[in-house]
């Protein structure tokens, strides 16, 4: 396990998880979205009624594959650790403003890469809005943000959410309780067997390797340290190969599934994303890894991620894809419409505001840091 | 000996606060204390930057790395 934390680790990680990603998509999971932690955590909330967008409706395995993935291997290896505490409302809202981020892109920093490999131009429009966002949530941490201490809690409540998915994994399996779409994205699903499977893989993976699509970024920029980037770079290089291999590949701005060439919105939509995962701490799927390893407040994110979803789609604020012209309809541009820019322009509005506002004086934070060393140290030889 | 407690900080804080310490420790250790592996890797990540040892061990289940 040691491996994963080593460069040729970290790449080898990627290189596996691209292979579970090619998998998915061959096996019918919707075109240019193999895995997408935005768009499947919005299917979830389809399914459970939580919006009624009858084209975005099923409870994906794969959320439940990469949360339960995460615990089982985080248990298996002693990092299981159930924490909560660090400042989870803001938590709940950053959770709120990467998902309505995502859903005006139409997808998180996964499917950005996953688009960026089939040639969706639009997608490396949008990666300067999420290389932006990353870049400002980084000087904001370099001037003093952080959103305090977790602490431990009881050891059962790290695994509520695992428990959680997985009783709503049987639910969907055994019943007919949860909506399922009959056209559009959620329509388009691998089979529930394999995609679990693949994804149990994947949030293992993720779990061992630290897989996030911000941290990577912020790195770079923070201590200029790329080693974090090989994990994105496997996975985007399988599915490059993949993509030529299928004739999905397609260099273009137009024709691009599920995805619009906005490119003001797709650079903003990133930007609240990157901006938001940056001060979060991680990435939209670094999140469920987070909650599968025991993090209570990588949970309350999600569950911030679930209702931004919900949200989204309730109230007209998620962007539409482009279509062409048929025979029965006008040609559709797509993209956010005006409700949706207003409140994802206060989404980063408010990220701003939460960045300045969690802005902890450097030397008073070094001085409780030091006292607190102290204390601890006075504990352990007492102990 | 320059001590840093990061326990319970999101990434990248450990990172940050132990690499503030080693730059400002003039060669001084730094004893830094984390709550998670993944703070305990970046962390032996800034020792290996600096071009200082570092050595790990458990506390409970919080981890002490000391970069000499």
């Amino acid at each position: 396990m040691e491996l994963f934390t080593q460069k040729k680790g970290l790449l080898l990680a990627g290189l596996i998880a691209g292979c579970g990603l090619a998998i998915l998509a061959f096996f019918g999971n919707p075109q240019n979205m193999a895995m997408c932690a935005a768009c499947f955590i919005r299917d979830m909330a389809g399914s459970l009624k939580l919006h009624t967008t009858a084209t975005v409706q099923y409870f994906r395995p794969e959320i439940v594959g990469l949360v339960v993935g995460s615990f089982l291997i985080a248990v298996a290896t002693r990092e299981y650790r159930s924490t909560a505490g660090s400042s989870p409302m803001t938590r709940f809202v950053l959770g709120f403003i990467m998902m309505l981020g995502a859903l005006v892109f139409l997808g998180c920093p996964l499917r950005m890469v996953i688009r960026m490999s089939a040639g969706d131009l639009n997608a490396w429009v949008g990666l300067i809005g999420f290389v932006l966002g990353v870049g400002t949530g980084a000087l904001f941490l370099k001037r003093g943000f952080s959103l305090g201490r977790e602490y431990d809690t009881n050891k059962v409540a790290g695994a509520v959410l695992p428990v959680l998915l997985i009783i709503g994994l049987v639910i969907s399996i055994a019943t007919a309780a949860f909506a399922v779409s009959e056209s559009g994205p959620g329509s388009k699903h691998a089979p529930w067997l394999i995609a679990l499977v693949v994804a149990l893989i994947v949030g293992a993976l993720a779990q061992k390797a630290r897989i996030c699509f911000a941290s990577g970024l912020r790195n770079a920029f923070l201590v200029r340290d790329f080693e974090m980037l090989l994990p994105i770079a496997g996975m985007f290089v399988v599915m490059l190969v993949f993509n030529l291999a299928t004739g999905n590949f397609k260099l273009s701005f137009d024709g691009q599934p599920i995805a619009h060439s906005q490119h003001l919105w797709n650079i903003l939509g990133l930007y609240a994303v990157g901006f938001g995962a940056v001060l979060a701490g991680g990435c939209p799927l670094r999140q469920m890894i987070l909650a599968g390893q025991g993090s209570c407040d990588g949970a309350v994110t999600f569950l911030g991620m679930l209702v931004g979803a919900a949200f989204a789609h309730n109230f007209g604020l998620a962007g539409a894809a482009a279509a062409a012209a048929t025979d029965t309809t006008a040609a559709v541009a797509g993209g956010p419409a005006f409700a949706g820019q207003v409140v994802l322009v206060c989404g980063i509005v408010v990220l701003f505001i939460i960045g300045a506002a969690n802005i902890r004086k450097q030397k008073a934070a070094a001085k409780t840091a030091a006292t607190a060393a102290t204390d601890a140290d006075a504990t352990a030889a007492q102990a | 000996m320059i001590e840093v407690d990061a326990r319970g900080l999101s990434c990248p804080e450990p990172m940050l606060m132990a690499t503030e310490a080693v730059k400002g420790s003039a060669g001084e250790a730094v004893r830094v204390l984390v709550s998670s592996a993944t703070a305990r890797d970046n962390v032996k990540g800034v020792a290996k930057k600096a071009k200082r040892q570092a050595r790990v061990e458990e506390s409970g289940a919080d981890f002490i790395v000391t970069i000499e």
